[in-house]
């Protein structure tokens, strides 16, 4: 196999492109695929300060890696989840990433600072433990946005990820959450802006970053998130994909063009039902937020405490002074 | 040759020569859901694989809270 753009010898081959690609260009598609998504759904300016959602895991390191080479200033937030070694060797890798680079990391850990961990939360709440995890995630993710006063919080969710929720957000025509499912949620209400830098990179895509960028990340999967119904939808999009290459961006992207405006604007970004937690202060659809309901029944500690301006907290730091890498002069043979 | 799966991690062994694409049909796994390591670096489908290689499927799903 040769590369697509030099014609040197491949390692990898992607599909969905009809295209083979060797280290260099493979590098530079991604960080053009990520360009576009940023430049087509306008998710950030250049001087935005945005911080990123860190797991650990190949998504959100390779984004951070990114943004910095980009010329975003991006500091990271790892959220201790309590999930035995899991959480620990996690948490390791995330510390390295950011050691190795510089680069800033807040670490927040869910025990230390709230008195649970994410099985006791979801043991409590009776909620599968994915449910308690995301809810906890978007809570303090948003929290540390609005303390850190940030930009915009950038995740790294990708073309996999976004596919599979909208494979089941369909098969049960969940409409609110298919009007919400769009690469850019806007600021408002209390909210921070998200985004989704990696939407038009899939995810052996994103492994591969981080192989040749040498990228130590936790490979092995949560196992609170074994069997769950998301990895399932994964699996059966893989297996179309395989027999149709292109599937899983056509499905997605042919959403967003063509169907998500059908749904409604973002929902509950529109001030019309939307308040303020009597508890946290954090903005609410109800008299107290799901977070601190959460926290409520797990017996854990007030929210209300935790209100120290931002780089105050348990922090790795500091600089950081990339160059922003060119927009233009695309790798040639991507899917537009 | 050595091929190490993960979650759970395991190692298999095979005999060489063999092109990657063979070696997960063999082994029943889709093309989109693994990487191939060989030696620390990344092969394509086409490549083949020798005896002596120490090969790594690597998995690249994850997923849980959205």
């Amino acid at each position: 196999m040769k590369c697509r753009v030099c014609r040197e010898p491949a390692v990898i081959d992607i599909r969905r492109h009809n295209a083979n690609f060797c280290v260099e260009h493979f590098l530079r598609l991604c960080r053009d695929q990520v360009v576009k998504a940023i430049d087509r759904h306008e998710m950030l300016r250049p001087t935005d300060r945005v911080l990123v959602a860190i797991s650990g895991g190949k998504d959100s390191l390779a984004l951070w890696d990114i943004l910095v080479a980009l010329g975003y200033e991006a500091d990271g937030l790892y959220l201790g989840l309590g999930i035995g070694d899991y959480s620990a060797s996690s948490e390791g890798f995330a510390r390295r990433f950011a050691e190795e680079r510089g680069l800033s990391l807040e670490v927040v850990d869910l025990q230390e600072e709230y008195g649970f961990n994410v099985p006791e939360g979801a043991r409590a709440a009776r909620r599968v433990p994915c449910s308690a995890c995301g809810l906890s995630k978007r809570h303090l993710f948003d929290e540390a946005a609005r303390r850190g006063e940030y930009d915009a919080v950038a995740t790294g969710h990708n073309l996999d990820d976004e596919a599979a929720v909208l494979f089941g957000n369909v098969l049960r025509w969940q409409q609110d959450y298919l009007g919400r499912q769009r690469p850019v949620l806007p600021a408002g209400c209390g909210f921070p802006r998200k985004v989704k830098p990696l939407v038009r990179l899939g995810e052996r895509e994103m492994a591969a970053y981080c192989v040749l960028r040498g990228i130590e990340y936790m490979v092995e999967e949560c196992p609170m998130a074994v069997g769950n119904k998301h990895l399932g939808y994964k699996e059966a999009l893989n297996a179309i994909e395989e027999q149709s290459p292109g599937s899983k961006h056509d499905f997605y992207f042919g959403y967003l063009d063509r169907v998500v405006d059908r749904f409604g604007e973002s929902a509950g970004r529109d001030g019309s039902d939307i308040g303020t937690c009597a508890r946290c202060g954090a903005p609410a659809g109800n008299e107290v937020c799901a977070f601190c309901r959460l926290l409520e029944r797990v017996g854990g500690a007030d929210p209300g405490h935790r209100s120290e301006p931002a780089g105050t907290g348990n922090r790795t730091s500091v600089s950081i002074g990339p160059t922003r890498v060119g927009t233009t002069g695309g790798v040639t043979g991507a899917r537009q | 040759m050595e091929v190490e799966l993960r979650n759970p991690r395991r190692i298999m062994e095979f005999d060489g020569p063999m092109a990657v694409t063979a070696l997960l049909t063999r082994l029943s796994l889709n093309r989109e859901s693994v990487l191939v390591i060989r030696d620390g670096t990344l092969v394509p489908g086409d490549a083949m694989l020798a005896d002596g290689d120490h090969v790594e499927i690597r998995s690249v799903i994850s997923g849980g809270s959205q």
